[in-house]
């Protein structure tokens, strides 16, 4: 007997709930889209030191000492516009400090030179427009990096497609840097005085993530990264097994492709596995194989802990011989450890304390972060750096 | 480049195509533990100056949401 009576009411109030709910929405929506808001700034900031015995200012020998300060500061802004697409507005500086023992011998004639130490700053913008119905996304960012003998002008697109269930996400970017390298040869090699050659650096890079059930997602990153021009460095030093001198000496393009894995597992209720695998090889004759593994364990729902250990090893380039080794009649030629066959392991510890309400007094302060990692290079390169990352909401 | 070069290309896409091929339909109101911020498929904030001299003292970079080219590196 009831049933017509509650059929009737049923239908009346899923009517009249359709149709308040969309007035409401789409009061809310034009209302939101009107306004920039404040979405979070954070504030980065590592001190890093390392110390080694193979500096390719002096030819593959000598000390690596090398200490900097590094900071950045970025502030994201977000607004709908009028159909209804969220604006993402990201403005970054950067600013780095630091001094350098193989710098210094650039120019040994002084005792301590104008090359022992340096600044370098790093301003960027980034915009991106996001459609959510449809889950698609497009951005442009540009970026600018000064610093005494190098000058950096970048600027990119990206853009990004969800698939309908939110499950899969296809990513593709393309990013240009245009540079120009002071040439400040090691003093006793000067022809002339200082001149600049261009290096340019162009990439694509393609990101699939994946969820693959309720407790892991994957993402497989492919990059493409093309560089030609002068990819030297005109202040690292060659000393051929004749006894002769010379600069550094490379080919002017570089074909760089590197691929790359990441995996993360939500573990009970408490551990996070997070991994990473990066394949590269390059027409340099460099190829290498990189491991990182953490194990994120939550303290409490706000404070974890986080463990973590990387592994690299790496080929030759098809140009590099140690101190002595190179012969004159070779075209190329590099004495850079940095791109000598090595293998390095580092590990360390992150801190991570997140709070709604604020941390430390402080009600802005959403997200504090320290991380500590420790580095040793089988060429004997050893190094240690901290960041810190304040996070405001 | 010759097909021993393509060997780690070929198994990572085979790796990458068997974990497409092995997903559950995951719905919005079960993405608690996805959503979690330390899920996220990037590197941390607090890595940025880390990967920065990992990209400088050794020869391999990208691949990880970081530049692959521009600025110097020099020391």
């Amino acid at each position: 007997m009831i049933r017509i009576p509650l059929t009737i009411i049923g239908l009346y109030m899923s009517i009249v709930s359709a149709f308040s709910q969309t007035a409401t929405e789409s009061d809310s929506s034009v209302y939101k889209s009107r306004k920039l808001k404040f979405e979070e700034a954070n504030f980065v900031t590592g001190y890093y030191h390392q110390e080694g015995n193979n500096s390719a200012v002096t030819g593959g020998i000598g000390t690596e000492k090398l200490t900097d300060v590094s900071n950045t500061f970025d502030i994201k802004l977000t607004k709908y516009d009028s159909k209804d697409r969220l604006q993402n507005y990201n403005f970054e500086l950067g600013f780095d400090i630091y001094t350098s023992a193989s710098s210094d011998k650039v120019d040994p004639s002084t005792i301590s030179s104008a090359s022992s130490g340096d600044n370098r700053i790093y301003p960027s913008a980034a915009w991106t427009i996001t459609n959510e119905k449809k889950g698609q996304s497009f951005g442009v960012n540009a970026a600018i990096s000064s610093e005494y003998d190098y000058l950096s002008f970048g600027g990119g697109v990206s853009a990004s497609k969800n698939s309908k269930d939110n499950s899969r996400q296809i990513g593709i970017k393309a990013q240009a840097f245009l540079d120009q390298v002071s040439i400040i040869y090691p003093i006793e090699l000067r022809p002339a005085p200082y001149s600049s050659k261009s290096r340019n650096s162009f990439s694509t890079s393609v990101t699939l993530s994946q969820i693959i059930n309720r407790r892991l997602q994957v993402a497989m990153i492919v990059d493409w990264a093309y560089q030609n021009g002068f990819l030297s460095l005109p202040f690292n030093r060659i000393y051929f097994s004749d006894a002769s001198s010379d600069v550094e000496k490379l080919p002017s393009s570089r074909l760089k492709i590197p691929m790359g894995l990441r995996a993360n597992y939500f573990l009970g209720d408490r551990y996070i596995l997070r991994t990473f695998y990066r394949y590269y090889q390059d027409d340099w004759g460099m190829q290498a194989h990189t491991a990182n593994v953490e194990a994120t364990i939550k303290l409490t729902p706000f404070i974890s802990i986080s463990p973590f250990y990387r592994f690299h090893k790496q080929t030759a380039i098809d140009f590099f011989a140690p101190y002595g080794q190179h012969v004159k009649t070779e075209e190329f030629y590099s004495s850079d450890f940095d791109l000598s066959q090595l293998e390095s392991n580092s590990g360390g510890m992150g801190f991570r304390a997140v709070s709604p309400d604020g941390i430390l007094g402080i009600t802005r302060l959403n997200t504090i972060e320290i991380r500590f990692d420790h580095y040793n290079r089988s060429t004997g390169l050893v190094s240690n750096i901290i960041s810190l990352h304040a996070k405001f909401k | 480049m010759n097909l021993n070069k393509l060997r780690i290309p070929i198994l990572f896409f085979s790796i990458v195509s068997l974990l497409q091929v092995s997903c559950a339909p995951v719905k919005e109101y079960q993405k608690m533990y996805l959503n979690d911020a330390e899920m996220e498929l990037a590197m941390r904030k607090c890595e940025k100056f880390e990967m920065n001299f990992q990209l400088y003292r050794e020869g391999a970079s990208g691949a990880n949401g970081g530049k692959t080219g521009g600025g110097c590196g020099c020391n």
